[in-house]
């Protein structure tokens, strides 16, 4: 079927349009596949690119923020990176086609192989009526890896998937199954290895966690200074699973990332951090919505951002709890330094509260570097730039260390100072 | 090495003033105690030495070493060797010890011209300082005073001193909230640094420190001057009368 393009919508809605009906005959999928395609794209055709009026695009109107919808092929200079830690299993996604794979201890396919043979159509709907991103996503998704991790496997070295590009459009899936009992490390990196080329990429990570099994899920965008990022990571958390999901937004130009996790499992476990560094005209947007959908679940969010120059964040967080989630632990917190006039931070944590025996709280600080601490570090002679370089990495490096996991964290650690040096 | 002539300063942004017209040599060698009733402004004069920009001076001068530093800002200073242990050390999340102290060693070498300390070299030197002052070198990997005991954050002031080697050492009430033993450490830690070319200004508000840290000089700070000027017995009067004699003589 073809779609006309409605006079109301916007250029880059046009243009989306019109990418679908050009790249359909191409996009991977049997006919199940296909017509879940078609409905998203036709809802996004409807109702559009979400704007400030829908509650949760509040503070990230997308129908303005994207201008223009950037043509599929990018540059074919991208290749595959060194693992942030050495000896990873890496998987890599090369403008938007998954690579070649090595996998020590699990199991591991293409995306698009799930895509033809109709497996991934049950699952490619969007996930809510305001889930954008999944529309995009699913309407366009090529390619990506389904993994799955075998119960009971304890995978001494991390899995890294890589998802590389240079401009152009590059839309990803990875649905993973962790198997009870099953202890993983996983690196998600998006990361754009020419900043020059506006780049659009929408990204999906679809993650069951299995009974008992502990995981630390680590996503690094690190997008380049023209591209919009849409990312999602799904969760649905098994009983007594314990996830540490890191989150760590270093890159783009209009980044959405969204964070949807369902505690599924009683005794589950969430330990959720995030680190945000925003500068120059970056529009950084994390929205959290974390359902405690059982008794004696728990959760704590730490989220550390740093803004400068004209950057604008954006922290939505909604905690749920279910009528009969009793015993629910959950700490949500969203800490923030303006470090210029013109830098903007919007926080919005909400709580929903069902269940009447449980233990919720959350609180959001805004401020600038602390004089004393300035004037104390300067005491001893360091030079004010050296100075504020310090404090602002004690302020995120506080949430790193929480890792445990020190190449890991070294390797989060030089990313950040990366980021700062060139920005601070 | 420090001349403090006829100083004026207040609270910036306000018409506080604090310091008014405050006069006070201290020569390479000596250990000064300053003393002084509540509010004289005592850990105010130790502030506008190191540099907190929280303070203006309106009128007068601070020379060290014959050279005016009042443009200079707080970590110039301290590259040049000026030091102020702090009555109340600030905790620093998320700064580990260690980081602190090498930054702060290497950045003040570097502003003198000298080579960057080699890794081994700066944590056997830190672990000599530590062990002399009963400092636990596990404690030093944690964030800068975080959860340190008031003893602990006192006797990590002086291990920065000794890691510095400044020349102009102000230790602002660094027997405040210290028990006799944590008193005798640091005060032996202190007589450790004391040398030809090195001065200490000690303020305190008691003897008790002063039978430790032996003074040459004391002076009395009152409403933003030094009222009176004496040697180590002035403190043994201080604490037998009080200061209101003092106080009264140089009203009248």
């Amino acid at each position: 079927m073809t779609l006309q393009a409605n006079t109301r919508l916007t250029a880059a809605e046009t243009a989306l349009v019109e990418a679908y009906n050009t790249q359909i005959s191409d996009l991977p999928g049997d006919a199940d596949v296909l017509s879940a395609r078609d409905r998203l794209l036709d809802d996004l055709k409807t109702g559009g690119l979400p704007t400030r009026r829908i509650e949760s695009w509040h503070y990230t109107d997308l129908k303005t923020l994207v201008k223009t919808w950037p043509a599929l092929e990018g540059a074919d200079t991208t290749k595959v990176l060194p693992p942030m830690v050495a000896g990873s299993s890496v998987l890599a996604v090369l403008q938007g086609k998954a690579d070649g794979a090595r996998a020590d201890g699990f199991t591991v396919s293409h995306y698009r192989d799930s895509l033809s043979d109709g497996s991934a159509a049950a699952r490619l709907a969007a996930a809510s009526d305001d889930d954008a991103i999944g529309r995009i996503n699913g309407s366009f998704v090529r390619d990506g890896f389904v993994l799955e991790i075998p119960a009971d496997a304890e995978l001494e070295a991390p899995v890294e998937i890589q998802s590389i590009h240079a401009g152009g459009q590059a839309h990803t899936r990875f649905p993973v199954k962790i198997g009870a009992g099953a202890k993983v490390v996983v690196i998600e990196r998006h990361i754009a290895t020419s900043g020059d080329e506006a780049a659009l990429v929408s990204s999906v990570s679809d993650i069951t966690v299995g009974e008992g099994a502990e995981v630390t899920w680590v996503v690094v965008q690190q997008q380049g200074a023209a591209d919009t990022f849409l990312g999602q990571v799904r969760v649905d958390l098994g009983a007594d699973a314990k996830l540490k999901l890191f989150n760590v937004n270093a890159g783009g130009k209009l980044v959405r990332q969204e964070l949807r996790i369902d505690a599924n499992g009683e005794g589950s476990e969430l330990t959720l951090r995030g680190v945000n560094l925003i500068g120059g005209e970056q529009h950084v947007d994390v929205t959290l919505v974390l359902g405690h959908n059982v008794p004696n679940t728990s959760s704590t969010d730490v989220f550390r951002n740093v803004v400068f120059d004209r950057g604008r964040g954006v922290f939505q967080g909604m905690i749920k709890v279910a009528i009969d989630a009793q015993k629910t632990d959950a700490k949500m917190s969203c800490n923030t330094l303006l470090l210029s006039d013109e830098a903007d931070f919007s926080a919005k944590p909400e709580l929903e509260i069902f269940a009447d025996d449980v233990v919720c709280g959350h609180g959001a600080t805004v401020a600038d570097i602390d004089d004393n601490h300035l004037y104390y570090l300067k005491a001893r002679g360091i030079p004010e730039n050296i100075a504020r370089a310090m404090l602002v990495n004690a302020f995120v490096a506080e949430v790193v260390e929480e890792l445990e996991d020190e190449p890991l964290v070294e390797a989060l650690e030089a990313i950040i100072s990366a980021w700062l040096a060139k920005h601070a | 090495m420090l001349e403090i002539i006829d100083l004026h300063a207040k609270i910036a942004d306000t018409e506080t003033e604090i310091i008014r017209g405050l006069n006070l040599t201290v020569k390479a060698g000596e250990v000064a105690a300053i003393m002084g009733p509540n509010g004289s402004g005592k850990s105010t004069l130790s502030y506008i030495l190191s540099g907190r920009e929280d303070y203006e001076v309106t009128s007068g001068d601070i020379r060290y070493n014959g050279e005016s530093i009042l443009e200079m800002d707080a970590a110039e200073r301290a590259a040049k060797g000026v030091f102020l242990a702090f009555q109340y050390p600030v905790e620093i999340p998320g700064v580990a010890t260690m980081q602190f102290l090498k930054v702060a060693m290497n950045e003040q070498r570097k502003a003198r011209g000298e080579a960057e300390l080699s890794t081994p070299d700066f944590i056997r030197t830190v672990k000599e300082g530590a062990a002399k002052l009963k400092i636990d070198y596990e404690m030093l990997k944690r964030p800068l005073n975080v959860g340190f005991s008031g003893g602990e954050k006192k006797r990590a002031e002086i291990l920065q001193m000794a890691l510095l080697e400044p020349k102009l050492c102000v230790l602002d009430e660094t027997d405040s909230g210290l028990d006799i033993d944590a008193l005798k450490i640091v005060s032996d830690g202190v007589n450790a640094l004391r040398s030809p070319d090195r001065a200490f200004i000690v303020i305190t508000h008691y003897q008790r420190l002063l039978e430790h840290i032996v003074p040459d000089t004391v002076h009395v700070l009152y409403k933003g001057q030094i009222i009176r000027t004496g040697g180590k017995e002035l403190a043994l009067e201080l604490e037998e009368n009080g200061y209101a004699d003092i106080i009264g003589e140089a009203a009248e």
